[in-house]
């Protein structure tokens, strides 16, 4: 009997500012098919959250239904997580938000779970800029429900039955950077060099941070003729450049931008340090971006790294102005601050 | 970085770590797996077709395997791959029908063993299957060597030795104990088609020109020969204060021999720091257990001999310091020298060679030192039909040592007498055969336990003080054994990796649980081994290195800390990996 993950780990392995090492931040041994593309991305999250030294009580996972949305299971086992309906977890995340903006939202999607059943609730979680990070594993299909096209399935592309899609797919990324997210990037599970940093760049960005993986089912959509297959995403990615992060303890020494390089200021005050491969495309310019994924597409190219970034623009709480302290420590003076206290908003009504 | 060759059978070989490092080659997951199986007789034969004396080493290994137990690399302790094999000794059903049976169709060849240790015992065993007419020669009275006469019985009781040696000599050996060979010439003139010596380091060191040395001689034993007297029981007793010079194993068997013979304070005096003594830190902890104090940077200065009588021995009291080449010196502290009260020592400092009995013109060579030149690999001297094995070979060693040494030697010697050329040795059997047996089901436990090492039980001190010939291990009981076994992480259970079948997903490196996996970019190897998912800097342990992938990389796995769990091969939808029982065999005389 296998199966049974050894306690051992590497000796060497090294610990993060916390004293964890990334054993801490596994979750449960998958149960996904062997070789899904779902499982790398869980590795580049438990990378990244291990090398951000995030503390594992200050994060919560947010998914719906899929086999996708199964992988929280998988990741950060001593985290928060919330496994919603089909399609609601961006309402899920919305109110959890809403109710303590003082933890770190971890959303986990699936291309049915947001492009299919869950369309209209992400739009609006988009449109709002809820600080979140949304991370939408894109394999074509419903996995878990074994594999039928999705509604980011390529038109032309062939299933494994060998039907052929006969509608346009919805690029999920053009979709966000429209509805105003503020973070959008592209990438491939088999790629966490670049994966891991977007990543790391997305916990640290203040509004709605968007990831779209492309992530092969191996099971139902690993066949040739199918557009997101291991061997059809290898040949026809197109990085827009390198994504570094680096945390706000790090001094800055380059300028802020130097030839083909950019260096965007977080919120937090930490640095994204981009070398930018595509010209023509400037991350922090919509209308840019748009354009470089739209060209790419023209080209047959699955254009990936960061896209569009905007540091401008307000996060929900910011602009619904609500406070600054997590529902849950709110005291009872806090919330029924006496007679006194409403005259006064009684004759502010007046 | 080359590809890595995996058809070499060194390749996997090295991967099994304790097989590996067994002088003997002795497939040990494969019979610790019959262990935990409950199957011991089946355990024991494969120990005795590749060790000869699996009840003996069991108990008195030297263990070599252990520290290189790829356990030990993961957490605190190796599997305790000796005493299992004890277990498998202790718990067989009857087995001599399961070996050779004469009599053997003589070959017409007829072979002159010298001494009658386990290097000549291994042999015999080697070549009296294959038709040999087999003459062994010892002094002693009884086969075994110093397995016999140093050995103590509290360690190996006679019971074991026995059994172990009788199995070779019922095979139709010609035995002439109490025989001292005292002319090799003689045996050349006798008709033999092949010598073998395995004469052992017979002689123990002394100190002659420590003063009182002549004065004391009476009180004043060389440790070996006084091992060797207790054994055959010539000396049955020792004064109540001894003193044992010496920090090996030799010394540990003095002291605590002492101990049981009379010796009521008994200490061990050793010119080395605790840390450095050369006995293994198991002996060093029963001698410790039996309240023998080990005072170490002690340096004997002279024995103190009052009227004829032997009172002691003075030291000078030294600290070690190291040069920049961590070369040690032992200065002395400036401290009083030290008085120490003794109406007995033993010389426990060493052990030569001496070969007073072999002619010097029958055009056997000896080098500097005095040892015959003997050649590593064929066991051949400069005599072409006399062969050496064993501590006679290249100085004091150990029993597993010995019986390698054997092994070798008989096959140069089968080689020798067929007029084949002994430099071409046969290859090792191998065998590689998937284990896979079903989804998630292997034919070995993949999972990994988290248990530490079990302690062998010991039997109560009052009772192995009084008792010279009491053993003082117990063995595992069954139920333990098996909780030891299951420790073993079966390295013999290769990782097998098929280029053409792998889609690159990363799976099996995102799975493996010790980091052994990546995919990369080849490189030469001191860089390649820096840009691992975790650095591999265990040079001692291969990397295996992929043909190229279509993405341009390769796949290479740092075998160093690798669990043998079979997540990889779990994990790959391809079943580009694959978990292979390896099986090596060292060729043995004939086959
Ligand atoms: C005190 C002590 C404890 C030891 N404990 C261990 C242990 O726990 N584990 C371990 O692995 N090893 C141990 N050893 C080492 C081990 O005993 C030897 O390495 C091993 O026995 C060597 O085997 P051999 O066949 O080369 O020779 P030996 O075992 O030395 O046998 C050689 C035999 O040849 C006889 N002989 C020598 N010259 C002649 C001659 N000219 N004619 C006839 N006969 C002759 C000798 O009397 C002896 O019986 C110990 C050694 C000592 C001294
Ligand atoms: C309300 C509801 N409708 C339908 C389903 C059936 N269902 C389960 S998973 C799934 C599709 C999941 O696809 P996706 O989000 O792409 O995840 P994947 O398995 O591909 O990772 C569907 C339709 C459901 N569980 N709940
Ligand atoms: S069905 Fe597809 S998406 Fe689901 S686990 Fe298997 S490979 Fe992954
Ligand atoms: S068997 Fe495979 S998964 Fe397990 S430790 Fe070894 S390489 Fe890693
Ligand atoms: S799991 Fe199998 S197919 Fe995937 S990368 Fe590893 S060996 Fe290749
Ligand atoms: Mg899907």
């Amino acid at each position: 009997m296998s199966y049974i993950r050894p306690q051992f780990r590497h000796p060497n392995l090294p610990k993060n500012s916390l004293g964890y090492t990334s054993k801490d931040y596994e979750g449960g041994l998958s149960t996904l098919c062997a070789g899904c593309g779902h499982d790398s991305i869980s590795a580049a999250i438990v990378q990244a959250c291990f090398e951000m030294s995030i503390e594992p009580h200050r994060l919560a996972k947010m998914s719906g239904i899929g086999c996708s949305s199964k992988t929280p299971a998988y990741f950060l086992g001593n985290s928060h997580g919330f496994n919603s309906v089909h399609g609601r977890m961006p309402s899920v995340a919305t109110g959890a938000n809403l109710a303590n903006r003082d933890l770190i939202y971890f959303g986990v999607s699936g291309d049915g779970d947001t492009a299919s059943i869950g369309m209209g609730q992400f739009v609006h979680a988009v449109r709002r800029n809820l600080n979140m990070v949304y991370i939408v594993m894109n394999n074509g299909c419903y996995g878990l429900t074994k594999g039928q096209d999705s509604a980011t399935a390529d038109e032309g592309s062939k299933s494994k039955a060998g039907s052929v899609n006969p509608f346009q797919a919805i690029d999920l990324a053009s979709l966000a950077m429209e509805l105003g997210a503020t973070y959008v990037a592209q990438s491939f599970s088999g790629d966490k060099k670049q994966l891991t940093p977007l990543i790391k760049a997305a916990m640290h960005h203040q509004g709605f941070a968007f990831i779209n993986v492309i992530s092969p089912c191996v099971t139902f959509n690993n066949n040739v003729g199918s557009t997101k297959s291991y061997d059809y995403v290898r040949e026809h990615v197109e990085a827009t450049g390198t994504v570094d992060f680096v945390p706000m303890a790090e001094e800055i020494k380059a300028s802020y931008t130097e030839g083909n390089k950019a260096l965007v200021k977080m919120h937090d005050g930490s640095y994204l340090e981009l070398h930018k491969l595509a010209t023509d495309w400037n991350p922090q310019d919509r209308i840019s971006a748009s354009m470089a994924l739209q060209q790419a597409r023209a080209k047959g190219e699955i254009l990936t790294g960061l896209l569009y970034v905007n540091t401008d623009y307000h996060e929900l709480h910011e602009t619904l102005g609500t406070t600054l302290t997590p529902l849950n420590e709110l005291t009872e003076k806090d919330l029924c601050p006496g007679a006194e206290a409403l005259s006064d908003i009684n004759a502010g009504l007046r | 970085m080359k590809v890595t060759d995996i058809k070499d059978p060194e390749y996997f070989h090295k991967v099994v770590d304790c097989q590996y490092a067994c002088p003997a080659h002795t497939p040990v997951p494969e019979y610790i797996r019959l262990i935990a199986a409950g199957r011991y007789t089946e355990a024991y034969m494969i120990n005795w077709e590749s060790n000869v004396f699996p009840g003996v080493l069991g108990r008195t290994c030297d263990r070599p395997c252990e520290p290189a137990c790829r356990r030990g690399r993961v957490e605190e302790e190796p599997v305790a791959i000796c005493r299992l094999k004890r277990v498998a000794a202790d718990n067989k059903d009857e087995v001599k029908h399961l070996m050779p049976q004469g009599p053997f169709t003589p070959n017409g060849k007829k072979i002159a063993l010298i001494g009658g240790g386990p290097a000549s015992l291994t042999v015999a065993r080697d070549l009296a299957p294959l038709g040999y007419e087999l003459h062994l020669f010892c002094e002693q009275k009884l086969g075994g060597g110093m397995m016999r006469s140093q050995i103590p019985s509290f360690r190996l009781p006679d019971t074991v030795l026995n059994e172990e040696v009788n199995y070779i000599l019922d095979m139709g050996i010609h035995t002439h104990f109490n025989k001292f060979v005292g002319s090799l010439k003689e045996v050349v003139d006798g008709g033999y088609d092949a010598i073998f010596v395995g004469t052992g380091a017979p002689r123990g060191r002394d100190l002659p020109n420590l003063p009182g040395r002549k004065e004391g001689a009476a009180n004043i034993h060389i440790g070996i020969e006084w091992l060797a007297s207790v054994a055959f029981e010539h000396t049955s007793k020792i004064g109540k204060k001894v003193i044992v010079l010496g920090g090996g194993n030799t010394a540990m068997d003095c002291c605590r021999t002492s101990r049981r013979v009379g010796g009521e304070d008994v200490k061990v005096l050793v010119r080395s720091p605790f840390a450095e003594m050369k006995a293994s830190p198991w002996e060093k902890e029963d001698a410790q257990h039996e309240d023998i104090p080990i005072l170490d940077n002690h340096v004997p200065l002279s024995f103190v001999v009052e009227d004829g009588k032997l009172k002691g021995m003075m030291f000078e009291k030294v600290h070690p310091v190291y040069d920049e080449n961590g070369k040690r010196q032992l200065l002395p502290t400036g401290e009083a020298d030290v008085f120490i009260e003794a109406d007995d020592v033993l010389l426990a400092i060493g052990q030569e060679n001496s070969f007073p009995w072999i002619e010097r013109d029958l055009g056997l060579e000896f080098d500097k030192w005095n040892m015959p030149v003997v050649d590593e690999t064929t066991f051949q001297s400069t005599l072409k039909n006399v062969f050496f094995g064993g501590d006679s070979a290249f100085g004091p060693k150990n029993v597993i040592t010995a019986v390698a040494h054997g092994h070798h030697a008989a096959v140069s010697i089968d080689l020798f007498c067929h007029e084949k050329n002994i430099m071409e040795r046969p290859n090792p059997m191998t065998n590689l055969v998937s284990a896979k047996m079903g989804i998630h089901e292997w034919s070995y436990d993949s999972p990994v336990t988290i248990d530490l090492r079990f302690i062998v039980p010991q039997a109560d001190k009052k009772l192995t003080l009084a008792d010279r010939k009491k053993e003082v291990e117990l063995g595992f009981d069954l139920e333990t054994a098996f909780k030891e076994a299951q420790r073993c992480l079966n390295c013999d259970v290769q990782t097998v990796f098929t280029e053409s079948r792998c889609i690159e997903c990363d799976a099996c490196m995102d799975v493996s649980p010790t980091n052994c996996i990546t995919f990369t970019p080849n490189e030469e190897e001191d860089a390649l081994r820096q840009h691992l998912l975790m650095p591999a800097l265990n040079k001692t342990q291969d990397l295996y290195v992929s043909m190229d992938l279509p993405t341009g990389r390769v796949m290479v796995k740092d075998e160093d800390v690798c669990l043998h769990c079979g997540l990889c091969a779990e994990r790959c939808p391809t079943s580009a990996w694959d978990m292979q029982k390896f099986l090596y065999n060292t060729t043995k005389a004939g086959k």
